[in-house]
């Protein structure tokens, strides 16, 4: 009872303190001083209407992007961090390629890159070496995102305790039996959500590609930002990025809403 | 009252500038002083300098000179350049001396963002559309422009003589230029032009047949062709349909009323020839390429 009542006064103070806050903020932004020169060159309805259709279409290019890319990612990456996991003196060569590889990739920036891959590649003149700034961006993505995500699977098999593995030993599989059949499927399971958090991040970042010359949804609104000299365009663009993020989010906060209650109820049992 | 303050400020820091030019203007005789626009009256952002901004790098025949500091390729200041020149004849129809212009290095991208801007005007090839009009002023024309496709000697696009025959081409240009627009409104090719950051990536791109064709300014094909890809040559002219014929523009905060002095002094350019003898020495092109119709 009490709970209950509880719970109606704290919605009520929620909804009054949301209201107050973003009514002074409201408040504050309307009235500065350039407010009126930033109404006019970010929120241009009639050119919002104008300029989306076609970046939509560009938008499509950033879906087949981070589509194709999060394939090979997944794949990749999980190559790496079973390379890096790998025990013995003998495989030493190989931990160290992949942790080279894992400290290299994640240092060097992203644009970078795109840019050394995306002009230099083709600037190589090879036979039979692809030009296309899409086959080139999307390698380059893939090897960046992979050596992140190669440490967030890293991190989900050093959470497998090493009893798992000792009991499949036991019962007589081989190393990469038990790594394969018993390590994997819960490492795995255990870094959905961080692994979905890499995926959101590597969807806004197909949008470097744009460097190399892919009109996507990025480059197509800077295009119509220097063809109006209006930012609005630019809305546009956030918002497509918006909408495919949030339920992939949401998805993220329920799967791990869903282990959590998996987990509590595995204990009580 | 504070406002009262600003006025009282400003009008004893013209009397100060009014002081010291007309002291100047004995001295290096103004040539062809515009009525109505002294120094002092000109709303420029530091009084008596001439704040000009532009890319860097500046390329030639835009800019010339060897460059300086935090310049590369051309040095604005050198008054070598077609830009460059005008920009210095501008100055000196205003009453400014040669050495009250002082030059900033603004990205493309920045020179209309909105809110205060950091020169008195942007000079950089931009041209003028009447959508851009609407975030910030326009001087009137000071160059002309013809857009121009480049591609490498001895592949296919190199031989096309038709602007039909370029459809089928994959086709390059600068962001904010407006010869992407050409390209997707008069050329409209059947595979996605690329558009590129700068002048240098869209120049990579060629290089490394990432695009068969780049399309730009005509004037700019001459540095493409003679010094950044040796092995390119300009397949032809684009010329526009007479009435809108695109232009190359000064851009102003909107609303600064400089602009009404210096388009009085590119008037005056235009009327005594000044415009199209600095276009003959800075912009002549031997060999002139075909213009694709």
């Amino acid at each position: 009872m009490t709970r209950g009542g509880d719970g109606r006064r704290g919605v009520a103070v929620a909804l009054a303190s949301t209201v107050v806050f973003f009514a002074v903020l409201a408040v504050v932004v309307v009235n500065s001083p350039g407010w009126d020169e930033v109404k006019r060159a970010f929120f241009d309805w009639q050119l919002f209407r104008e300029s989306l259709p076609a970046i939509a279409e560009g938008f499509k290019t950033n879906v087949k992007i981070f589509m194709i890319a999060e394939v090979f990612i997944l794949a990749f990456a999980l190559v790496l961090a079973v390379m890096r996991s790998l025990k013995g003196p003998v495989f030493f060569p190989i931990r160290a390629l992949a942790t080279v590889y894992a400290d290299l990739f994640r240092g060097i920036p992203t644009i970078l890159v795109i840019y050394i891959l995306g002009f230099g590649a083709p600037a190589l003149q090879i036979e039979g070496v692809p030009t296309s700034t899409i086959f080139w961006g999307i390698v380059a993505l893939v090897l960046v995102y992979s050596a992140y995500v190669a440490e967030v699977y890293r991190a989900g098999i050093e959470s497998v305790h090493p009893s798992q593995e000792a009991a499949a030993r036991s019962l007589g599989l081989s190393g990469m039996q038990s790594m394969r059949f018993v390590v994997l499927p819960q490492a795995v399971r255990r870094v959905i959500p961080p692994l979905l958090n890499d995926f959101i991040g590597l969807q806004k970042d197909t949008a470097l590609i744009a460097l190399l010359g892919t009109v996507e949804a990025f480059r197509q609104s800077q295009i119509d930002v220097a063809a109006t000299f209006n930012y609005t365009p630019y809305l546009a663009t956030a918002l497509l990025f918006v909408l495919i993020t949030i339920p992939l989010a949401r998805f993220t906060d329920w799967l791990v809403a869903r282990d959590r209650r998996r987990q509590q109820a595995g204990r009580l049992a | 009252m504070r406002k009262a303050l600003i006025t009282c400020l400003a009008l004893a820091a013209a009397l100060v500038v009014a002081a010291t030019a007309s002291g100047r203007t004995d001295a290096t005789k103004a040539a062809g002083a515009i009525p109505g626009c002294s120094p002092a009256s000109l709303n420029l952002l530091a009084e008596g300098t001439l704040t000009i901004g532009t890319d860097n790098p500046a390329f030639p025949p835009w800019w010339g000179g060897t460059p300086k500091k935090p310049w590369q390729v051309s040095d604005p200041a050198s008054g070598k350049g077609y830009e460059s020149a005008v920009a210095y004849q501008i100055a000196k129809r205003l009453g400014l001396a040669k050495g009250d212009v002082k030059w900033v290095a603004v990205p493309f991208n920045n020179s209309f963002k909105p809110g205060k801007k950091p020169f008195d005007f942007y000079m950089a090839q931009v041209s003028y559309k009447p959508e851009r009009a609407k975030n910030v002023t326009f001087s009137t024309a000071y160059y002309y422009v013809d857009q121009a496709v480049v591609g490498i000697k001895g592949t296919p696009i190199a031989s096309v003589r038709s602007l039909a025959g370029l459809r089928k081409y994959k086709l390059g240009a600068q962001i904010g230029t407006t010869s992407y627009e050409y390209i997707v409104k008069t050329i409209k090719p059947t595979r996605q032009p690329s558009v590129f950051d700068s002048n240098a990536d869209a120049v990579a791109a060629l290089k490394n047949k990432q695009i068969d064709g780049l399309v730009v300014d005509y004037p700019s094909t001459g540095y493409i062709t003679g010094v950044q890809v040796p092995t390119s040559k300009v397949v032809g002219r684009l010329r526009q349909a007479g009435a809108g014929r695109e232009y190359f523009g000064l851009i102003f905060s909107r609303g600064n009323v400089l602009v009404k002095c210096v388009d009085k002094a590119l008037t005056a350019m235009k009327a005594d020839g000044t415009l199209a003898r600095l276009e003959r020495i800075w912009l002549a092109q031997s060999g002139g390429a075909p213009v694709l119709k």
